[in-house]
């Protein structure tokens, strides 16, 4: 498909589109990282403050193994899938923003 | 030097585990230049990757990150260190997230497939390419050193009486000439096969394992924690665990089960040591706890961000050139590898109370072998099953160190003809001239990872893996980042930030290694005594100790401040069109932006 003469004029040239097409992209990413992260670096933390509860056996393993080493993989997976999911349908709405905008404006 | 005798060598040699690990390395090679040879004349299936489909390229990257590290490596290490071991598998795969999150996409639509590729084209600077190629060769030797190790390990469990040197040497060997011969130039094929085959052998023998000596709740839960009534050695506990007793050497079961364990406690351990005896108590309940968590934040930084600068990984990541497909590639990625992570934990556990015997080896003999030496307790059953899964993880470790190798030597091999060669020494060189001058940095790189894999037999797999992925922290990462998320980056300071950071990663993990390297009685000691008065500076300033084992909880904010600052101070020289990069980087590729970019440069270029 032969693309368009670049027209810098156009909404996707636009500093509002990418100002905004970056904030959109980084709110997802942003907010996706808060929940790893508040996983990643609160289990050091409960085991330092907590840690009687964090040495809990629940059946053979401690609480804090079984956190890390077993069920640490399921909770990222389910981050990853739910940002994977977001993230195409963020790109399909601005895809579409754009050519509705784009039309409007010819 | 004497030759070998061949009879003292094949002494002791178990068949089974012979045959199944020469299985491994012949149809590894064999599929190398069968697909090779197929590649030339269908391309687009086997390089490109248009037409493999999401399982394929998922197994395929997995396949290719799956290192020595994480077969053997971190088993090793849990039998070791204990729970604190248990951080390098989490952020082996959690890392891959965050390189979803923040960088992996904008990277494809950008269409730079390699680090120094994108050094390039986001600043328009050859000579930012070429300060970029450096650390493809720092991290990829830091990485090397690991796999050289499991190779030296390896073949000194399967030929007894082989010194760990002549293992390197010889896997070294076959694995380079294999590379600069044309084989396994990271053909799909190849890559996909090894994952199911690491997945294969790690895990059919841990349910065998479990099967019958209990599984792997049942082991943890013979380890006594603190305050708990110490565990039964000797006879079989209520969940007829049966364990032996432990070796002097190995940590107690309420360090060892516990959180901030002798991992992560090793440098304040050893400055309490210096103190006199009377101090000791009050040093240790002062400063144990802080500076492990400190210790654990720092390793935590560097296995996350540096799984982002990963000079292998990235080549590999997108090849799919369909967006959704190729984020459900990375899904299929993060299901593969997190499943193969919860594995090697156990082999650790499970060699912690069967075969403690390992914690009083050192080097080759130590317990990074474990992952190799558990399935034999079977044959102590009476069963021929043990030389059997014996030599079903010997073949495991060989698909790991293998494909890991031949990846890294693929980068560095190319960033030596492609860019030192190529681009700085003979810019008019003809392809034949290029091709030669591959294979000859082939035989180079890896004389020097064979050279360095000799010296590192006392130090742990995965910890040297851990060094690297702090190096790529401090360098890569920042770099990448930045240059994604923010447009202010001028090319200065995104060099400055990525040399400073890296390089001092680079230093601190190197003197870490001479300094534990000299600690040793035989002659690594000797080589690296220079750096014995280093262990009494670290004994009295033990902060600074975790921050040199573990340093990108400073080098990462440090290279991120000085790509600010410099890029700040530069900022007239911010690339003229970066608006136009940043719509590449972020924009969908629906829009088309990418072939508008192209012909921008192109039409730049004609003028």
């Amino acid at each position: 498909m032969p693309p368009p003469t670049p027209d810098h004029d156009d909404v996707i040239h636009s500093e509002s589109f990418l100002r905004s097409l970056m904030r959109r992209q980084l709110a997802l990413s942003i907010s996706c990282a808060a929940t790893f992260f508040v996983a990643l670096l609160g289990v050091p933390l409960l085991n330092y403050f907590a840690p009687a509860l964090m040495a809990t056996r629940v059946g053979g393993f401690t609480l804090s193994w079984l956190l890390l080493g077993v069920l640490f993989f399921p909770f990222v997976w389910i981050i990853s899938f739910i940002f994977i999911k977001r993230s195409i349908a963020l790109e399909d709405q601005e895809v579409a923003d754009v050519q509705r905008d784009g039309k409007g404006g010819n | 030097m004497t030759a070998l005798p061949l009879a003292a060598l094949l002494g002791g040699v178990d068949l089974w585990i012979f045959a199944f690990s020469f299985v491994t390395v012949v149809v590894t090679i064999g599929m190398g230049f069968w697909s090779a040879r197929q590649s030339k004349t269908a391309s687009d299936f086997f390089v490109a990757g248009r037409s493999v489909s999401v399982g394929w390229n998922a197994s395929a990257i997995s396949g290719e990150y799956l290192s020595a590290a994480s077969f053997m490596g971190i088993a090793g290490m849990v039998m070791s260190s204990g729970y604190d071991a248990l951080w390098y598998p989490v952020c082996y795969a959690c890392g891959y997230l965050f390189l979803l999150l923040f960088i992996a996409g904008p990277l494809r639509r950008f269409g730079a497939y390699t680090i120094p590729d994108f050094a390039e084209g986001r600043f328009d600077s050859p000579l930012f390419r070429k300060i970029a190629v450096c650390f493809v060769l720092f991290i990829g030797f830091f990485y090397t050193m690991p796999q050289m190790k499991g190779a030296g390990v390896t073949l000194a469990y399967i030929f007894p009486g082989m010194p760990y040197w002549a293992g390197v040497v010889l896997v070294g060997a076959v694995i380079t000439f294999n590379v600069a011969l044309g084989g396994m130039k990271g053909i799909t094929l190849v890559q996909a096969f090894q994952y199911w085959a690491k997945m294969f052998a790690i895990s059919i023998p841990v349910f065998v394992l479990m099967s019958v000596f209990g599984y792997y709740n049942q082991h943890i839960g013979a380890n006594a924690a603190a305050g708990e009534p110490a565990a039964i050695i000797g006879t079989a506990n209520a969940d007829g665990i049966e364990r032996k007793p432990l070796a002097e050497k190995a940590p107690k079961d309420n360090a060892w089960i516990a959180p901030f364990g002798p991992l992560t406690t090793k440098a304040v351990n050893a400055a309490a040591a210096a103190l006199p005896a009377e101090q000791r108590a009050a040093y240790l309940e002062e400063h144990q706890k802080p500076y492990s968590l400190l210790y654990t934040y720092s390793l935590i930084i560097a296995l996350v961000c540096g799984t982002a600068g990963l000079p292998h990984i990235l080549v590999r990541f997108y090849t799919n050139p369909d967006g959704v497909a190729a984020k459900k590639t990375t899904m299929w990625v993060m299901i593969l590898i997190g499943i193969f992570y919860v594995f090697p934990p156990v082999f650790g556990v499970i060699g912690r109370n069967l075969m403690p015997e390992l914690y009083a080896g050192v080097g080759a003999k130590g317990t990074d072998k474990v992952v190799l030496e558990l399935p034999t307790l079977l044959t102590a059953k009476g069963s021929l099953l043990g030389s059997i899964l014996s030599g079903i993880t010997c073949a495991g470790a060989f698909a790991a160190f293998m494909s890991t190798f031949s990846g890294l030597l693929v980068s560095m091999t190319g960033a030596l003809a492609h860019d030192v060669y190529g681009r700085m020494l003979r810019p008019q060189s003809k392809p034949a001239e290029r091709m030669f001058a591959f294979k000859i940095a082939a035989v180079l790189v890896g004389a020097v990872s064979i050279g360095l894999g000799c010296f590192v037999e006392l130090l742990e797999i995965n910890f040297m893996v851990g060094q690297a992925f702090a190096i790529a922290a401090a360098s890569y990462f920042p770099l990448l980042f930045m240059s994604v998320w923010w447009r202010g980056m001028t090319m200065k300071g995104a060099a400055v930030g990525m040399l400073t950071g890296g390089l001092c990663a680079l230093v601190a993990a190197a003197l870490t290694n001479f300094s534990t390297l000299a600690l040793d009685k035989g002659p690594m000691g000797k080589v690296f005594s220079v750096f014995a008065p280093l262990n009494n500076f670290w004994a009295q300033h033990p902060l600074l100790r975790i921050l040199c084992e573990q340093p990108a909880i400073w080098t990462v904010p440090l290279a991120i401040t000085l790509m600010i600052v410099v890029s700040k101070a530069t900022a007239s020289e911010i690339p003229g069109d970066v608006r136009m990069k940043m719509l590449v980087l972020h924009a969908p590729e629906k829009l088309g932006l990418k072939q508008e970019y192209i012909q921008e440069q192109q039409a730049g270029a004609g003028h």
